[in-house]
């Protein structure tokens, strides 16, 4: 129709100039396109229009031409949305208004819907502009991806990356346990034989080097990388990063594992006697002390989302603890044979497992169900899992990278593989880079993988290029809002939720609170009388007056129904028969 | 072969110069940012203690005057300005930001016992136990001159209260009667009485300006219409109320200040039932003042406390006391909505802040953004056991807290008493009254 019309109006007018016409612009092509491919509802609607249109046609035609010259916003309202980037802000389910709420708790719940749902829109608008994309690695066609060597990506990629690949040869006092800091910036190696070194591994700045002269079973950065702890033969240390020893915490010993949890500045140790300690480095006191009594604790892991700590056991279980608990809060059968290793990823809903059975196992941990195992010929020694979801394994001497392990699809060829000399001893993903690093028996190696990191930081949470002052700040907004050890569970998102106690519960809490039951029925003592009338016999007597009181009105009122009910039943019959009599019937003999 | 390997520009993410502001590249994803709930939850008990840590309301200390202070009054136009009288009949101007007394007129003998500003704010009016009414120059003399009422009204009996119209120039006094005065005229135009032998308050209506209420010494509260001849109704309650304040905003309100420790907030559409009953003072109620927002007011009181109490809630939200401050005879809340002035026995006149842990001064717009923001999470938290416990903590003095423990016992037994009484009489001979409805005992119309 809006091609017919210019001719019309050319026709009509007077003069034959040539009338000048709007250049024609971008989207007036694209109306074209769009109406051939609109939908048929769509068409029903503009149909209706062109009918209006018509009966209107009598209308001055100047008038109308007119109107077709208006600018029109060719996309009105707000820019849609992904659905699937909507979904990414949601925070739990929406709160419906219940039945029979008072106005006031009405308009509440919708302003507050209102507020969260724009603030969901907008962070989720906000993810256009984020600067970085994610790595990849893609071969050619026939090419596996885990044929490709590091040296043929560190010679593809540019130069600052390809000096991301490199290894150090630390032959004499390995094998090697690292730990990357919290930015990604700082990387500590400890050697089992006491060589402990902390360097800024992208510039390559070694910060301090030392050997402690005892064995050392694992080294972990405190919450920033000015101190870090090193768990040695007998006692826990803690340096500085000058290597300067600041503590030795005499009460944390035979620890072989250690994991820090960040947003609660507790450094949990695992030892070999048993013992699953958490120490608060900001006031140094020890939080709680737990007898496992599960024997030699030398796997451990965090989860992330809910800093609860998951513990292998030689039995082939897995127990998972809080600070505040003496008893685990699950344990779970998941080898048949001992725990090697394990791993959590960081929205705390997968558990990736190896064992002496050779198998490696994925969990959905909020369900406590396994999703999928897998057969490794050699076993996995160490598991780690990256930020966005590649998981690593070392199979004896190889480590291999999987993709796409998290969720239900089977595990496939592994996507990256790398052949080192030496047992690995520690593998871990370094924060926001594409970096994997490997302490092994020969030293410490850093492989590019690809797409590991997560391209974007919050330089609020956790900024790599922050400088001096900016980590001071954070350190102070950091300490304000340490979580409290007890608020520790398995939902942390449990805290915004109503307490839907029942009156049992509630009431249960009051009567261990009070040492008494405030709403137990007071026994019936009866006064004491003179003249002789307070002798046992008469107060019995009197006593059995009250008793069973309660009993007694139950009974009282169930035979008052009991009778209403036959008295009723009795009136309907004697209507029925009345109703039923005929006049005649009183002939009836 | 494709390859692409994470690699950060440093010169995206770190200033160029130290002059420029750090670069905080944000990425507002869930992952990044766990244990969300515990954290804010932190940052709200952070919060509330920080705001109990700052809440110092007492401000400054006015003294100067020789006697227990008996009323206050807000200058009509300056926010500065402040007209105190005391029992000696002293009235003193004070100038509020430099805590100084501007001038001091001994206006009566014996007490001062009403003072009112002129809505113009050139004059003001006083009231006195020597039956006058002075009518005073807002205006210090010139040097030399000697202090001198503008116009003296001798009235029959004392007068023990004054308010002046918002607009027009007549004022109401009470004292054996409610009288309504022309200025220019030294008889009253109208007076009402009702059958009781006097009055000890009376207020204008702000906003339904001829509405006037009153309260009598026979326990009730009077409302008249100026151009009616006869008050219209009044509520006959249980205990003497001392004085009354209307809610600025929704003028249908008012609240009163009861001698039995309570105070009530009536709707005047509904005088059967108070809307709300407040109760937290241990001592009788002598004074009560809205917020210019409406939307809460503050009491004085007996027991030588301050409460401030939103209008709707049946308890205080704040108490202010002083080792050093006696009986509290009369409150003010300030026009701009940030302080509270009281005057008391001991002879001083205290200005507190209306919100004990806001800060004074101009604030930054980062000050501003974190005291919203810290505001939001206490309200959020409100509920929360650790929370509401450390928000709603107070010190008390000793034998206030001594006998708000005795007044619970002693509402305890009644109620048991009352409960008693009407287990042993025949159903509905004993009806279960509400708190709201046993203080009321008639209305008259």
């Amino acid at each position: 129709m809006s091609a017919v019309m210019p001719e019309l109006l050319t026709s009509t007018h007077v003069e034959k100039m040539k009338k000048k016409k709007p250049p024609k612009r971008y989207w007036e092509e694209t109306e074209n396109t769009d109406q051939s491919q609109r939908r048929p509802e769509e068409e029903e609607g503009k149909a209706g229009q062109n009918q209006n249109e018509s009966t209107v046609k009598e209308r001055p035609l100047k008038r109308k031409n007119d109107e077709r010259l208006e600018k029109k916003d060719p996309f009105p309202g707000e820019a849609p949305i992904p659905h699937k980037q909507l979904q990414k802000f949601q925070r739990g389910e929406k709160c419906k208004v219940p039945a029979g709420a008072r106005r006031r708790l009405k308009e509440a719940i919708t302003s507050s819907e209102a507020m969260s749902e724009h603030a969901q829109k907008q962070a989720a608008r906000y993810d256009l502009l984020l600067p970085e994309d994610a790595g990849f690695l893609e071969g050619d066609e026939d090419e596996d991806t885990n044929t490709i060597s590091q040296d043929d990506i560190a010679d593809a990629v540019d130069i600052t990356s390809g000096s991301k690949y490199f290894s150090l040869h630390l032959s004499q006092f390995g094998p090697y346990r690292l730990d990357y800091s919290r930015t990604g910036r700082h990387l500590l190696v400890g050697g089992k034989k006491g060589h402990v070194a902390c360097i800024d591994w992208q510039t390559k700045d070694l910060m301090c080097e030392m050997n402690v002269m005892e064995t050392v079973n694992d080294v972990k950065w405190l919450h920033t990388e000015a101190m870090f702890a090193v768990a040695q033969k007998r006692w826990l240390y803690i340096y500085d990063s000058k290597g300067v020893e600041l503590h030795c915490v005499k009460k944390f010993n035979d620890v072989l594992r250690m994991q820090f949890l960040p947003y609660h500045f507790l450094l949990a140790t695992a030892s070999a006697t048993g013992f699953l300690q958490y120490l608060d480095v900001s006031v140094g006191k020890e939080v709680a002390a737990i007898c496992t009594k599960m024997g030699r604790l030398d796997v451990m892991a965090q989860n992330p989302h809910n800093a609860v700590i998951h513990l292998g056991h030689p039995n082939g279980t897995i127990s998972l603890w809080s600070p505040n608990q003496k008893e685990p809060l699950v344990k779970m059968l998941c080898h048949r044979g001992a725990v090697r290793s394990l791993t959590v990823d960081k929205t705390g809903t997968y558990m990736v497992t190896s064992g002496l059975d050779r198998k490696l196992k994925v969990y959905d941990i909020r369900a406590f169900k396994p999703l999928h195992s897998c057969f490794l010929p050699a076993g996995a020694s160490c598991l780690s899992l990256s930020q966005r979801g590649l998981l690593s394994a070392a199979t004896g001497d190889i480590v291999q990278v999987y993709q796409n392990i998290l969720g239900s699809s089977p595990v496939s060829k592994p996507y990256m593989a790398h052949r080192l000399r030496g047992q690995i001893w520690g593998l871990a993903y370094c924060p926001f880079e594409d970096v994997l690093g490997i302490g092994h028996g020969e030293g410490f190696t850093s492989m590019i993988v690809p797409g590991a990191g997560e391209p974007n930081f919050d330089a609020l949470d956790t900024n790599p290029f922050r400088s001096y002052e900016q980590r001071q700040e954070w350190e102070v907004k950091a300490l304000l809002e340490k979580v409290q050890p007890e608020l520790i569970g398995l939902h942390p998102e449990q805290l915004s939720k109503v307490d839907q106690a029942s009156f049992e519960q509630r009431h249960k809490e009051q009567v261990e609170a009070l040492g008494f039951d405030p709403l137990a029925k007071v026994k019936f003592k009866p006064k004491t009388k003179k003249k002789g009338r307070s002798s046992a016999g008469a107060i019995e007597k009197r006593k059995r007056k009250v008793a069973h009181e309660d009993q007694r009105d139950e009974i009282r009122q169930s035979v008052q129904e009991r009778t209403e009910r036959e008295k009723e039943l009795k009136e309907k019959s004697n209507e029925k028969k009345l109703g039923n009599k005929s006049t005649l019937d009183r002939f009836r003999k | 072969m494709k390859v692409k390997v994470l690699c950060r520009n440093p010169d995206d993410y770190v200033r160029e110069t130290t002059r420029d502001i750090q670069r905080v590249p944000r990425n507002y994803d869930p992952t990044l940012h766990p244990f969300e709930v515990p954290r804010e939850y932190t940052r709200a008990l952070n919060a509330t203690k920080l705001e109990r840590v700052f809440a110092k309301p007492f401000v400054a200390s006015l003294d100067g005057h020789r006697d227990g202070i008996s009323c206050i009054t807000k200058h009509a136009k300056s926010l500065s300005t402040v007209i105190s009288g005391a029992c000696d009949g002293e009235v003193k101007l004070w100038n509020l930001p430099r805590q100084e007394c501007l001038r001091t007129v001994q206006a009566h003998e014996g007490f001062v016992r009403g003072i009112c500003s002129r809505f113009c704010g050139t004059s003001f009016f006083t009231v006195g136990d020597d039956k006058t009414i002075k009518q005073w120059n807002l205006e210090a003399p010139g040097y030399g001159v000697r202090e001198e009422p503008i116009n003296t009204i001798l009235g029959k009996a004392v007068f023990t209260g004054i308010d002046h119209h918002q607009r027009e120039s007549t004022f109401v006094t009470c004292g054996q009667t409610v009288d309504i005065w022309d200025e220019q005229r030294s008889s009253p135009i109208r007076s009402f009485s009702w059958g009781v032998d006097s009055f000890s308050c009376v207020r204008y209506n702000p906003v339904e300006t001829e509405l006037l209420a009153s309260c009598a010494s026979d326990r009730s509260i009077v409302l008249y219409d100026t151009r009616e001849s006869a008050p219209l109704r009044k509520v006959i309650m249980q205990l003497r109320s001392n004085t009354l304040c209307w809610n600025p905003m929704e003028a249908y309100y008012f609240t009163c200040a009861n001698e039995d420790y309570n105070l009530y907030t009536y709707d005047i559409r509904h005088l059967d039932v108070p809307v709300t009953v407040h109760m937290d003072h241990v001592s009788a109620v002598l004074d009560v003042d809205y917020s210019p927002t409406g939307r809460e007011f503050v009491s004085a009181s007996f027991d030588k406390t301050i409460r401030i109490f939103p209008k709707d809630k049946g308890h205080s939200r704040e108490v202010y006391h002083t080792k050093r401050m006696q009986h509290v005879i009369c409150v003010r809340w300030s026009a701009d909505n940030k302080y509270v002035l009281s005057g008391s026995d001991e002879m001083n006149i205290r200005l507190w802040k209306a919100n004990a842990s806001e800060k004074l001064g101009l604030l930054s717009t980062r000050e501003k953004a974190a005291a919203h923001y810290n505001k939001k999470l206490i309200e959020k938290f409100q509920h929360h056991p650790q929370v509401r416990r450390i928000a709603r903590h107070r010190h008390l003095p000793g034998d206030i807290l001594k006998q708000k423990r005795e007044q619970r016992e002693m509402k305890e037994a009644r109620r048991r008493r009352e409960q008693n009484v009407r287990k042993h009489s025949k159903p509905g001979s004993v009806p279960l009254l509400t708190e709201k409805e046993k203080h009321v005992a008639a209305v008259v119309e």
